[in-house]
């Protein structure tokens, strides 16, 4: 594998995205105390990915990884998205 | 003369190998709670009133606080700023415990008021309700013993900068350690709006 040094994130960019989680957070506060049906589950998975990607992309640094930290985030999710499909299409359509 | 190896690189992208089994490992849990949700939605909601609303909002700033600590802690060791990285690692740990302490006051106002997996109480309550609070004592208690792991991995990993072993150019355990804590924190994402936050 290809050794390279990642440059340190200046300290303003990580305040920034905390200052961005703690809006969301407040968003998906405020959304749930409103009655949208099951739409509000869906807002809350919603504003919980966003949430989890700026953690993945800014926190976790895989914005400066290479491409198979990429590659094993979609795989993983592809992988998720397969076990949540049919156990599904079990629990429905039984 | 020894030839030291050692592959930065691959040592993270280990660490990540590692996460993806672990987001494996919540997800079950999380799709056992949308089946339960799809059969027993009214008692979901029912149970979820239940829940403290400002302990869960709580922790979730907490949280979030103590991701932002340890990512600027690698910041600061990478720029070999040593004590404002050892500060800020004492601060994580230090919120770690705060949210350890916050769930330790929530669980036993819960368990005082008789809801703790197998109670006479929570029989009483029918089936979806049980089955709301079994899941999330397991999923939450799983996600404490995380917290727990990772601040501990957090103090290991400062008492060894502190000693000079990790150092601004050698720093894959804090940074390895930093990618575990995030973790924890996206765990806490997804488990605060669908165990704290249904109507």
């Amino acid at each position: 594998m290809s050794e390279h040094k990642h440059e340190p994130v200046p300290y303003r960019t990580f305040i920034q995205i905390w200052v961005a989680l703690l809006v969301l957070t407040g968003v998906t506060i405020a959304v749930s105390r409103i009655h949208l049906g099951a739409l509000n589950i869906w807002v809350a998975l919603g504003v919980a990915s966003l949430k989890s990607s700026l953690v993945l992309f800014f926190f976790m640094h895989l914005k400066q990884e290479g491409r198979l930290f990429k590659i094993g985030l979609l795989v993983m999710l592809v992988i998720l998205a397969i076990f949540i499909g049919m156990t599904f299409t079990d629990v429905l359509y039984r | 003369m020894s030839i030291e190896h050692r592959d930065d690189t691959g040592a993270r992208f280990g660490m990540w190998l590692f996460l993806y089994t672990e987001v494996i490992l919540f997800s079950g849990l999380f799709i056992l709670y949308a089946v339960a949700l799809s059969k027993f939605p009214a008692q979901y909601s029912e149970a979820s009133h239940k829940l403290n609303i400002y302990f869960g909002s709580i922790n979730t700033v907490v949280l979030l606080t103590s991701s932002l600590t340890i990512a600027l802690a690698l910041s600061a060791i990478q720029m070999n700023r040593i004590r404002q990285c050892l500060n800020l690692c004492w601060v994580t740990v230090a919120l770690a415990i705060v949210f350890l302490i916050n769930k330790y006051f929530e669980w036993s106002a819960e368990i005082s008021h008789g809801i703790y997996p197998g109670s006479p109480e929570l029989a009483e309550m029918g089936a979806g309700v049980a089955s709301f609070f079994n899941l999330y004592y397991f999923t939450a208690g799983l996600h404490g013993l995380h917290v727990l792991i990772g601040a501990t991995l957090i103090s290991i990993v400062a008492i060894m900068t502190a000693k000079g072993k990790v150092t601004s150019d050698r720093f894959t355990l804090l940074e390895n350690s930093a990618l575990y804590w995030h973790l924890v924190d996206l765990v806490w994402i997804f488990l605060f709006p669908l165990y704290y936050l249904i109507l």
